[in-house]
């Protein structure tokens, strides 16, 4: 099973973007080096800011750069990319509908030893509800340097939300990302998992174990959050009953939010909504944390299972 | 500055305090005081110092205006106006819902609005990001701003004036619109930002001081700005809080507040006599 750094093929994609456009600036916030923005930086210096510590400069002057007619990506972890500085995002980069794209690391309890200082939970949530924006998660490097790609081509503010950690890759090079298009990475009848980020493998791995015991769920990579796929939820709310969503994240406003805002309007089902629930995280190992906060693949099947045992 | 310049550009101001006070009269809310103090300052920028051109407000080359301290709207519009950008009759929509005159700048509804502003501290980060921009793409246009005096304790500003420092962002010019009032009384009282010299002067700036309703002093410090090539120029303009009008000037209350009809009457009878 091939695992690749997410972070690593953001690099390696805004260095070839670099390449083939010279109106490409990238700003960063003193973690060029985490973030993978090195690459660029080497070979543009002269297209690469590092803006020091300074986060809140640096959005509301990616959006100055951006209004010169140049396509600005921005970076730094997340939780500084997004929670210290919400008001920038929406004021100088969403309502000037800025050609920004705010490219985040090190989201959620995958950041691990750091502890909750660092492990950003919110972001999805303080994203989603700005206009303009477009929100995507990708589950691995391919999806990561695809949508990379989309971004850059296409006008108008995006947040990417990436992992520190690696991840397992679930696509080959042939595959094409779609904007408001959630992957099915696999079929089933009896539920449907959704998950997104880092939480795409463990619901493939609880697939495999309710497998074993006759269940047959389905894992829909919902990488595109925002838009997102309505038809596909629709399809499977319809097809399985049972929507069990699984985030690396808050519970509150980010994938199971997004979900259940859609599916109580549209197709009522029943839901379980897997998450950070009004809660910090904590150092310590990723897996160690997943497990403590009940985020691992048998906790995920285990829900599943308790999903299907009910009426 | 001769008496016939000064006469022309002594009339465009008059001509532009009295649409700020027609304006936030019909729309009954808006922020008079500190659009009043800062109509030198855009009247000489807009009609005498910037590259601009009402017809064509996206041309690459033109010159960049941010106004940082966004609830001076009426000031920038009532400009706007008075150049050319947009027919006058739309300054007495302002604030109402069908109105392309936001409350604050909104950069996708105005003609001639650079950038979206309103939450403090943002623009000027803005403009130096415009400023950067065009210096990548040897673009020689100019950037100015307008930033306040309450605004200037947003931690932002100086992290955007770090960074415009070290940058070396000549071709940025900021006005500090200096008139010592902010909602909640004296700037000086509050929170004082003195000293300005010594502060923007050691984040590398280039300082001016002038009395901000000076055409003679304005046109002086930019004089000063289009020489300088290592860098960006802060100009500190002493201005009056409500200038032009009595009952305004250096009163806190109309910060934020409306003239009622009787006081619109008397505001303008007052212009008008000051012919």
């Amino acid at each position: 099973m091939a695992v690749e750094s997410l972070r690593g093929a953001y690099g390696k994609t805004l260095l070839k973007l670099g390449r083939e456009n010279p109106d490409l600036v990238v700003l960063d916030a003193d973690l060029a080096k985490s973030t993978q923005t090195q690459f660029f930086a080497k070979e543009f210096a002269g297209r690469f800011i590092d803006m020091g510590l300074s986060e809140q400069d640096m959005i509301s002057t990616a959006a100055g750069i951006a209004l010169t007619g140049k396509t600005v990506f921005a970076s730094s972890f997340c939780v500084f990319l997004v929670g210290r500085v919400f008001d920038q995002i929406r004021q100088s980069v969403c309502y000037n509908r800025a050609n920004v794209k705010l490219v985040g690391t090190h989201a959620g309890l995958g950041v691990g030893e750091d502890g909750a200082t660092h492990q950003s939970l919110e972001d999805i949530a303080l994203a989603r509800v700005l206009p303009e924006i477009r929100v995507i998660v990708p589950a691995d490097a391919v999806e990561t340097a695809l949508a990379v790609e989309y971004a850059a081509a296409t006008p108008g503010p995006f947040f990417i939300r990436l992992t520190r950690n690696n991840l397992q890759t679930f696509f080959d090079s042939g595959h094409q990302f779609v904007m408001g298009r959630a992957p099915l990475l696999r079929d089933g009848s009896d539920l449907t998992l959704v998950a997104m980020g880092a939480m795409v493998e463990k619901a493939m791995q609880a697939a495999e174990i309710l497998a074993a015991v006759g269940i047959s769920a389905a894992v829909i990579n919902f990488s595109s959050l925002k838009p997102m796929d309505e038809e596909i939820l629709l399809r499977f709310a319809g097809k399985t009953g049972r929507i069990l969503t699984i985030e690396d994240h808050s519970v509150h406003g980010g994938l199971g939010s997004a979900c259940a805002e859609f599916l109580s309007q549209q197709h009522p089902v029943r839901m379980k909504i897997m998450g950070m629930d009004n809660q910090f995280g904590r150092s310590g190992k990723p897996d160690d944390l997943y497990a403590h906060f009940k985020l691992t693949a048998a906790d995920i099947a285990a829900a599943g299972k308790e999903m299907l045992s009910r009426p | 500055m001769n008496e016939q310049e000064l006469g022309i550009l002594s009339e465009i101001a008059r001509q532009i305090r009295i649409m700020i006070i027609q304006m936030i009269g019909r729309s009954a809310s808006g922020h008079p005081g500190g659009s009043l103090s800062a109509v030198e300052i855009l009247t000489w920028l807009y009609f005498r110092e910037m590259n601009v051109d009402p017809q064509n407000p996206a041309l690459p080359g033109r010159d960049r205006f941010v106004l940082s301290k966004g609830h001076a709207a009426p000031v920038l519009y009532a400009t706007l106006a008075q150049r050319g950008f947009f027919p006058a009759e739309l300054l007495l929509t302002l604030r109402q819902a069908d109105s392309r005159l936001q409350g604050h700048p909104h950069r996708l509804d105005t003609p001639g609005v650079e950038a979206s502003t309103g939450s403090l501290g943002q623009g000027l980060s803005m403009a130096a990001g415009m400023a950067l921009g065009l210096r990548l793409s040897q673009n020689p246009a100019r950037v100015y701003a307008l930033i306040g005096d309450g605004e200037s304790q947003e931690g932002q500003i100086w992290e955007a004036a770090m960074t415009a420092g070290f940058r070396q962002l000549a071709g940025l010019c900021v006005f500090l619109d200096y008139n010592d009032l902010q909602i909640d009384g004296r700037v000086s009282d509050i929170k004082d930002i003195r000293p300005l010299r010594e502060k923007w002067e050691s984040f590398r700036w280039r300082v001016h001081e002038i009395d901000g309703h000076d055409f003679g002093e304005i046109a002086a410090a930019l004089t000063e700005f289009r020489r300088e090539n290592e860098k960006p120029t802060l100009i500190v303009a002493r201005t009056v809080k409500g200038k032009g009008v009595s009952f305004m000037e250096n009163n806190v209350n109309f910060h934020g507040q409306a003239p009622n009809a009787q006081e619109v009457a008397t505001a303008l009878a007052e212009l008008n006599h000051g012919r």
